[in-house]
């Protein structure tokens, strides 16, 4: 399937900041498709840059139009994109009842009152909202203000939706369940999503394209479980998910790490400053003697959570812990002395070349 | 808060000090004798010969034309230099400047008014009097705008556009709505300063149109009479009703 938008090279600094520096990225027709990092790493101007706020300095950003020809987005101004932002505080307009902007983009369209109407009715219906239709936005909870700033965009039906940080004013409770609705909701109407967020966990589970973003850098694109098993460097290793890195070095096919050779898949794949990821599900803990052990270290402390339950063992040598998850209850006090084993396929082996390998 | 009797002693001293002068013109604006300061018992015919008086009337006339006309062009004017300076021209020192006439002195305000009039060869008038209530009235309105400007979110007008509203509607439909309180209540500001303004209306109007408060002035110096009283005690009337609906007005908005 060809892409729907294209960004092409886009580069941006504010004075010395460099917002974006080479994004390249392809978004699919249909996709639910995430921009994931920390905060400031210029997750906000790619989407002002493609709903036209801020102008790269260079790059380019196309959309495929209906026609199957690219149109040039920087070409035209933010009210002539077939684009829609969601803004990361709503933007609602305070003078107007929740009718009213809804239908605010559909009038000027210039449809007949009476389309406008029915489509306002519609799509309120749909986010939940038709009791709320007379209500300003001051009268609205934060969750009521999210689907009126939703609805308000899905319903010029636009190609592509941006929506900056949809959430994140949300209690945690009632962000668990706008996920969901989020989900159904772009299944429903069939629009292209680009949710913008810096919470892994809900790009994970919402997302089927993820691109994780580092100091204006895009770092790698992958649908979720790509990303977790297979991250593409140390930052998306560290950033998405939980477990533990090990700084080594892999030379003729082996890696090693604390003076000693340490498996994990595919050790000819890279050569130098390396480390290996070890998930917390993949590893399991068994006595010292065991002939097996490749780690060793003392519990610091244990979780139990009804059906699983984790350790988390000290091990000489490394800065942080390692954390070990399994089924059922701990079976270890704090204090013992661990050993850990883990089959070979389960360690991801990632280059680490900013590091210099005589340094672990 | 612990209370702390003598604490409120400054405060009542105070607060008399300021509405005395004003107790006094109101009660003696309701007293039947001629002679001030002599209490004779309540009487309201002092309203009644307000009406009748020729110069008050035309007084009254010529300010509520002056005070009309600067409120509008000033209201107009004000908003467009608060939105010229705060969302186009950010300039710290041209935001001052442009908020100076509002307290530069009267005087001197006055003075250089009368010198380019003078200048320009214009002849002295109601309509010079209305022009340089503008001059100070854009000022009020453009420092009460502009904080309201720096209030409100910018992503509304972006959400405009982006909802497909072009340069021109968005202005209209967004920007002016979300200010109108400030708009509406700086209006109100001018109203009020325009409608007792004396030094600069002194120093800028025609002879043969004085404003309210330059006829006043010319009766108060045969003395004060209990019609003046009354005049005095109407016009407070006015101006507490405009300031306390201007307050409202803001308040209002607040809560949004
Ligand atoms: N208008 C601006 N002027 C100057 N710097 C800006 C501006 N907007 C963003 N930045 C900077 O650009 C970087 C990226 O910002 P942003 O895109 O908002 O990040 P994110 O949305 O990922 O948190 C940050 O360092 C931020 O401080
Ligand atoms: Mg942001």
């Amino acid at each position: 399937m060809t892409a729907l938008l294209t960004i092409d090279h886009v580069s941006k600094a504010y004075g010395s900041i460099q917002a974006l520096d080479d994004v390249t990225i392809d978004i699919r027709s249909n996709e639910f498709f995430a921009l994931l990092g920390p905060s400031g790493c210029g997750k906000t101007t790619l989407l002002r840059c493609i709903a036209g706020f801020e102008e790269p300095d260079a790059g380019s950003i196309t959309i495929d139009s209906t026609a199957g020809v690219a149109t040039d987005l920087l070409a035209l101004p933010p009210n002539k994109r077939p684009v829609n932002l969601m803004f990361q505080s709503y933007a609602l307009f305070p003078h107007m009842n929740v009718q009213r902007n809804v239908a605010y983009g559909l009038e000027r369209e210039g449809l007949p009152r009476s389309e406008v109407a029915a489509r306002v009715g519609e799509v309120l219906e749909t986010v939940g909202l038709t009791d709320k239709a007379k209500a300003r936005p001051a009268q609205l909870s934060g969750g009521q203000r999210q689907r009126v700033a939703l609805a308000r965009a899905i319903v010029k039906r636009p190609r592509l939706l941006l929506l900056d940080e949809p959430l994140s004013a949300l209690d945690r409770k009632v962000r668990a369940e706008m996920q969901l609705e989020l989900k159904r909701l772009q299944h429903e109407v069939g629009i292209t999503f680009v949710v913008v967020t810096h919470d892994q966990e809900e790009a994970m589970s919402m997302a089927d394209t993820i691109a994780v973003m580092h100091n204006g850098r895009v770092q790698q694109v992958a649908d979720p479980v790509t990303l977790y098993s297979r991250p593409a460097n140390v930052f998306v290793a560290d950033f998405i998910g939980d477990g533990t890195l090990i700084p080594g070095s892999a030379a003729g096919g082996t890696f090693t790490a604390l003076g000693r050779t340490l498996p994990c898949a595919n050790p000819a794949s890279v050569t130098g400053a390396a480390v290996i990821m070890l998930r917390p599900e993949f590893l399991s803990i068994t006595a010292v003697t065991d002939p097996e052990v490749v780690l060793e270290g003392h519990v610091m402390e244990t979780h139990f959570f009804g059906g699983s339950s984790t350790t988390v063992v000290r091990v000489g040598g490394l800065d942080a812990p390692v954390v070990i998850s399994s089924p059922g209850a701990p079976r270890h006090g704090v204090g013992d002395h661990v050993g850990m084993t883990w089959a070979a396929a389960d360690a991801v082996l990632i280059a680490d070349p900013g590091r210099d390998p005589g340094s672990s | 808060m612990p209370k702390v009797g003598w604490l409120r002693v400054p405060l009542v001293i105070t607060y008399a000090f300021l509405y005395l002068p004003i107790a006094v013109l109101v009660v003696m604006s309701f007293n039947a004798s001629k002679t001030p300061f002599i209490w004779t018992g309540f009487s309201t015919k002092w309203y009644g010969e307000l009406l009748n008086n020729e110069l008050i009337r035309e007084g009254f006339v010529n300010t509520m034309i002056v005070a009309v006309g600067a409120t509008i062009l000033a209201t107009v004017l004000g908003t467009l230099l608060a939105i010229g300076v705060a969302r186009y021209f950010r300039s710290a020192i041209v935001e001052a400047y442009s908020l100076a006439p509002a307290i530069i002195p009267d005087l001197a305000l006055a003075i250089g008014l009368l010198a380019l009039f003078g200048m320009l060869g214009v002849t002295l008038s109601l309509f010079s009097v209305l022009l340089s209530h503008v001059v100070f009235g854009m000022a009020f309105v453009a420092a009460v705008v502009i904080a309201r400007l720096g209030q409100t979110d910018s992503s509304l007008e972006e959400a405009s556009r982006d909802l497909g509203a072009g340069a021109t509607t968005t202005f209209v439909r967004i920007t002016l709505p979300s200010l109108a309180p400030a708009i509406i209540a700086g209006a109100l500001l001018v109203f009020t300063l325009s409608l007792d303004e004396f030094v600069i209306a002194f120093f800028t109007d025609g002879p043969s149109t004085p404003t309210l408060p330059i006829v006043i002035y010319s009766m108060v110096r045969f003395g004060v009479t209990p019609e003046i009283n009354a005049l005095a005690a109407l016009l407070l009337l006015v101006s507490f009703t405009i300031v306390l609906s201007a307050q409202r007005i803001t308040r209002l908005t607040d809560s949004v």
